[in-house]
């Protein structure tokens, strides 16, 4: 897949400074992390989910009682960087963990990162007996369908024909068995109040699981029990693609079976007819949006 | 005028309810196991006791669970502690050498089957360089007493310590009154998070890792880990506790831990009775170990034996610590009840008194009697 | 090739960071208006950086995309105007309405 490049007309414009005369909508990094530097790849998705799940935790008004908890994967270099009190946990613990925070900080809005290596490999058990037990806590699932900080190898979530270094010739469901849909599972179980699958391949889906975040926070906050919010995120090395082609790869790959949109709002579930038929349409008015605007770029 | 006692009036309790009830008294607020014989009824017994004192106790899904849970509490500074038998115990040494190096104060119970476990309490099965204190009580009223010292110790130096006990300490019933003990003032826990320094540059991390937040100086893991050990060598210069009994002139010493060496205990003050030169160490800290006891109970001994019912595990600490000044031979061996539970028919004083006989009288070279075998034959 | 002067109108501004990005060019396809291209230049790390063109709506997408944390996004009360000498194909390719804008 080759992404076709853009051709903007006109001189470059100084963007050293702040243009004269224009107000800041949108701060350069979330007041919640310390440095926007860090060492993750190019193109790499995690950083994506970092900015707007911060963000959301401090436009709730929730900064001041926010505990995270978080596991292993490329996503831990943030465990120094997030300006919110943290606990490391090890691969596949971070639920059991935030349990424990949770129970005698009641008060606290408590929230685990992990990937999916760390969360449906090493700890599905944990991550579905936390589910089950309608513990008052968030759990944010970074799902690249790879194992990314040991190099690119299969995990739970790898999708069908994802190339892999212990799948080389594209996961085949006889050999490697079927990957696990996980947000759709955890749906299935009572105590889980909100769960969502978004992702971070273009600026409409950053927003959208923003507000996934933002509505996850807030049953958190309502004591409605359990709640998930799984995001697709970009990994262009470990999926062996150039940076520029994470987006569509996502979009083409892992974004066909594990299914975008919120999978249970209020306890009801979704089905996946009823997410693809949104999905469309948002594609759809995404790229109304993008005519509009570049007719409007002359239109003065 | 008679003076009113204060103190909780002794009841006749379950071990597993006075370990417990120790705990509540000591603090702890938090407990997360999953049954298993014999340890089933200590965690029956903090789920009947925390709630009403504002504590939680988690029937935990599995062990794996249990000891992550802890993990959790004790990163809010409460105290919290989980337990099982060893073999839920082996779940557990990931986290443990992970809770370790994270410097929390976990309270571990192993209410261990058979007497097997010194070596997985005192060496561990976790990964990387790491100790526990291991508290190994006598009998109720030392557990009892012992669970209380636990959590102090945790906290004073941010490490956990394991209190092991077996089916006896557990299961059988003795008259003890528990009410807090003092020991003194423990260092307050700024480390702990709560969230309240959010936003401000200084919100906490607590980690295996050695990892600063960005801003503040990162010890790495190095360091870190250097560090580590410069707290284990200070807790085995501090901690030790022994207890020994007619070592003065003694020609044999038995050296014997836990539920076993009451047994010992009693059967050597017999002997003393009776004019034999036998004297006992009874290491209460596992780690650290009595070394130097061991060391200079032995200097004029003719032969060292030790109980425990197990093919032989701390004999290797009783070696290190006699360190070829006498000869050191194993006199107890493996005896569980049928079920392999509960402790078996080499746990009765006229076998074991046969068997410090038989090295008093013969050296360490004796033949030791045969080894009775259970109700299963 | 005739060429013709069309006005752009910027509505938005962003700065960029050159320093931190890593060069991944995913702002550059984010774009809705395709007004960032990429630098022939390098940052010390040794990654091309995008620049930008008039016609920024402000609209945060190259925020939300960047993976490095480099740019801050404003918005101007009067959108600023600028003229710019296009060929006509592009001219063209904006009457249609057309997404992409393929010399
Ligand atoms: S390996 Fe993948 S997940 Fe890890 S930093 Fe690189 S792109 Fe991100
Ligand atoms: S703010 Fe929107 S229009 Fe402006 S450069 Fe960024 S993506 Fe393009
Ligand atoms: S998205 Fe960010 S890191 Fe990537 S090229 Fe654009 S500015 Fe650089």
């Amino acid at each position: 897949m080759t992404v076709t490049q853009p051709q903007p007309v006109g001189p470059v414009l100084d963007t050293s400074v702040a243009p004269p005369g224009a107000k800041k909508i949108a701060d350069i990094k979330p007041d919640l992390l310390l440095t926007g530097e860090h060492h993750m790849c190019p193109g790499c998705g995690e950083p994506l989910a970092l900015r707007i799940y911060l963000e959301a935790i401090q436009e709730l008004g929730l900064a001041q009682r926010t505990i995270g908890v978080a596991g292993i994967g490329c996503y831990t270099s943030f465990s120094g960087t997030m300006d919110v009190d943290l606990v490391q946990a090890l691969h596949g613990r971070a639920p059991s963990v935030a349990t424990g925070v949770k129970r005698m900080k009641p008060e606290a809005i408590v929230f685990t990162l992990q990937g999916d290596g760390d969360m449906v490999n090493e700890g599905l058990q944990e991550i579905l007996h936390t589910a089950a037990r309608g513990e008052n806590v968030t759990c944010i699932l970074l799902n690249n369908g790879v194992f990314g900080e040991t190099g690119g190898h299969m995990t739970a979530t790898t999708v069908i024909g994802q190339r892999t270094k212990n799948s080389l010739e594209g996961r085949d469901a006889e050999y490697h068995g079927y990957p696990m849909l996980i947000g759709d599972l955890i749906a299935q179980i009572q105590g889980a109040s909100y769960v969502a699958r978004g992702s971070v391949h273009n600026a409409g889906a950053v927003a959208r699981t923003k507000r996934m975040f933002k509505r996850a926070f807030e049953s958190q906050a309502n004591n409605e029990g359990f709640s998930f919010v799984e995001v697709l995120t970009m990994c262009p090395t470990g999926w062996f693609i150039p940076t520029g082609d994470g987006p569509d790869y996502l979009q083409d790959t892992l974004a066909e079976i594990h299914v975008m949109g919120e999978l249970k709002v209020d306890g009801v579930v979704h089905n996946t007819e009823q997410l693809v038929a949104e999905n469309t349409r948002k594609a759809e008015e995404a790229a109304a949006a993008k005519a509009r605007d570049l007719a409007d770029k002359t239109g003065a | 005028m008679t003076a009113v006692d204060t103190r909780a009036a002794a009841h006749l309790m379950e071990g597993s309810e006075a370990i417990a009830t120790a705990a509540v008294a000591a603090g702890c607020r938090f407990f997360a196991g999953y049954p298993m014989t014999p340890f089933t009824e200590v965690l029956e017994n903090f789920a009947k006791q925390l709630p009403p004192v504002g504590g939680v106790c988690i029937n935990a899904e599995s062990e794996l669970e249990a000891v992550g849970m802890a993990w959790g509490a004790l990163s809010t500074g409460s105290r919290a502690a989980t337990g099982s038998t060893g073999q839920g115990l082996s779940l557990m040494q990931e986290s443990f050498s992970e809770i370790t190096l994270a410097e929390l104060p976990l309270v571990i119970f192993n209410m261990a089957r058979g007497g097997q476990d010194y070596f997985q309490s005192t060496r561990g099965g976790g990964h990387g360089d790491y100790r526990h204190m291991v508290l190994a009580p006598m009998d109720i009223a030392e557990a009892a007493e012992l669970t209380q010292l636990a959590f102090f110790l945790a906290d004073k130096w941010r490490n956990p310590v394991l209190v092991y006990g077996d089916y006896l300490t557990a299961h059988t019933q003795q008259s003890v009154s528990i009410e807090p003990i003092d020991f003194g003032p423990v260092p307050d826990k700024p480390w702990a998070v709560n969230g309240e320094l959010n936003g401000t540059g200084n919100s906490r991390i607590v980690s295996p890792l050695g990892f600063a937040k960005t801003g503040h100086e990162s010890v790495g893991i190095e360091r870190h880990l250097r560090r580590m050990q410069a707290k284990f060598a200070a807790i085995e210069k501090a901690e030790v506790r022994v207890e020994t009994g007619y070592v003065d002139d003694a020609e044999t010493i038995i050296v014997a831990f836990g539920t076993p060496a009451k047994f010992v205990r009693y059967v050597v003050a017999q002997l003393r009775a009776e004019g034999e030169k036998v004297g006992f160490v009874r290491p209460i800290t596992l780690w650290p170990y009595p070394y130097e006891t061991i060391a200079q109970v032995s200097e004029g001994a003719r032969s060292v034996g030790v109980f425990e019912l197990c093919g032989g595990q701390m004999i290797e600490d009783v070696r290190l610590g006699v360190l070829g000044r006498a000869p050191v031979v194993g006199i107890g061996g493996i005896s569980t009840d049928g079920s392999g539970f509960g402790v078996g028919p080499l746990l009765d004083v006229d076998i074991i008194r046969e068997r410090i006989l038989a090295i008093h009288r013969g050296g360490a070279q004796a033949e030791l009697p045969p080894l009775p075998d259970n109700e299963r034959g | 090739m005739t060429t013709s002067t069309v006005t752009i109108k910027s509505r938005g501004s962003i700065t960029i960071d050159t320093a931190t990005c890593k060069g991944c060019e995913l702002c550059i396809t984010a774009c809705p208006p395709e007004v960032l291209s990429m630098s022939t230049a390098v940052n010390h790390l040794g990654y091309h950086y995008p620049q930008l063109h008039p016609g920024c709506t402000g609209c945060s997408a190259c925020l939300f995309i960047c993976p490095d944390f480099v740019f801050e996004i404003f918005k101007f009360d009067t959108p600023t105007l600028t003229e710019v000498q296009v060929d006509d194909s592009f001219a063209t390719t904006v009457a249609a309405g057309v997404g992409e804008m393929n010399a």
